[in-house]
């Protein structure tokens, strides 16, 4: 752990079993369950109703249990950012052991389980995408390097392709581009995050790209990143794996992506008085955006295989 | 030295959480069992 003595220590009173479901982070989790769920019904072939429901509860519990080590790790750092300040381990509402315990426990569980009852490539993958992100990104790469975000990218890009692969049993490039989607939306998704937060991250020392690069770099990183988003999200489509429904969606939403990402590509901020709102809206987009492009992949599936469409 | 409103809150956490605790092994129990039943027909 980084050092979690300023946080507060004390901890009297019993930990509310709520604030072990916060440290999962719920909110992601709920992305999270989405795509892998996206993932789990796009895929040709059939997967018993139980047998799916155990693949989704197993991404769910390894994304919780990765959460989980995340914040333990990340202790004295959430506690010097108002955004994270409240979550339970820098509020001192849980010994960060407990936390520690808690993390490894769930995502041995997840892997164990998904092994078991579902597909053990998938729980390779799974066990693979906890230490990714528990170890390779949050204590290795965060810390040292501004592109963390891009790699971090990868953690969150493991579900839909774990859920692909828990019906079909093998990695085929349409699990590879769902994976690669959620690994080119992360950087825009979160820089622009970074970049109404930033002054967070200069604070406690997480080398942020507008942090160690500056805005400049930073707004023309998020502009490449979501040009790049407009092929590759609709190459499902070019490669004949979708039908039109997902292709038109697809090609619609990342093009209402890049026309949300050119003002924030384009402009300087104007300093601390500056609202930063292409940023936010970019944001709150960017995350409608992965719904509705999962929603739609689902949909293009159902379309083709009842036959609506050819 | 807890005050009694500390104790009160103490008896209340460590119940809900044994309950939720519960819960979790409950549901597992069934899990495991629906996952049982459908593996025996693969």
């Amino acid at each position: 752990m980084t050092a979690t003595a300023n946080t507060k220590a004390a901890v009297n009173l019993p930990a509310d079993w709520r604030d072990f479901f916060a440290l999962t982070k719920p909110r992601v989790m709920s992305l999270v369950i989405f795509t892998g769920l996206c993932g789990l019904l796009a895929a040709p072939g059939t997967i018993h109703p139980v047998i799916g429901f155990t693949a989704i509860l197993c991404i769910a519990m390894g994304a919780g249990g990765a959460a989980a080590l995340n914040q333990w790790w990340e202790a004295d750092i959430d506690a010097g950012m108002k955004r994270t300040a409240a979550r339970p381990l820098p509020s001192g509402k849980i010994k960060p052991i407990d936390a520690r315990d808690f993390g490894i426990g769930l995502s041995s569980a997840s892997v164990v389980i998904m092994g078991v009852a579902v597909d053990w490539l998938a729980a390779a993958i799974l066990g693979f995408s906890v230490i990714y992100y528990a170890v390779i990104y949050t204590i290795w790469l965060k810390p040292r390097t501004p592109q963390n975000i891009v790699i971090g990218g990868g953690a969150g890009a493991f579900p839909p392709m774990i859920g692909w692969i828990a019906v079909t049993g093998d990695v085929t490039i349409m699990p590879v581009l769902l994976f690669a989607i959620i690994f080119f939306w992360t950087p825009p998704h979160f820089w622009a995050l970074a970049l109404f937060v930033k002054t967070d991250y200069a604070k406690v020392g997480i080398p942020m790209l507008p942090v160690v690069a500056g805005e400049r770099v930073t707004r023309r990183q998020i502009l490449a990143y979501s040009a790049f988003l407009v092929p590759l999200a609709v190459s499902p489509w070019i490669i004949g794996a979708t039908g039109a429904i997902y292709g038109i969606a697809a090609l619609a939403l990342t093009l209402a992506f890049f026309a949300f990402s050119i003002p924030v590509g384009l402009r300087e901020s104007s300093g601390d008085n500056d609202d930063m709102k292409p940023e936010k809206r970019l944001f709150a987009f960017s995350i409608l955006y992965l719904f509705a492009l999962f929603a739609v992949l689902v949909v293009d599936r159902v379309a083709a295989a009842q036959g609506w469409i050819a | 030295m807890m005050t009694p409103e500390e104790k009160a809150e103490t008896k209340k956490r460590q119940k809900t959480r044994n309950l939720v605790v519960g819960g979790g092994l409950l549901f597992f129990v069934f899990l495991f069992y629906a996952i049982t039943i459908v593996r025996m027909g693969d």
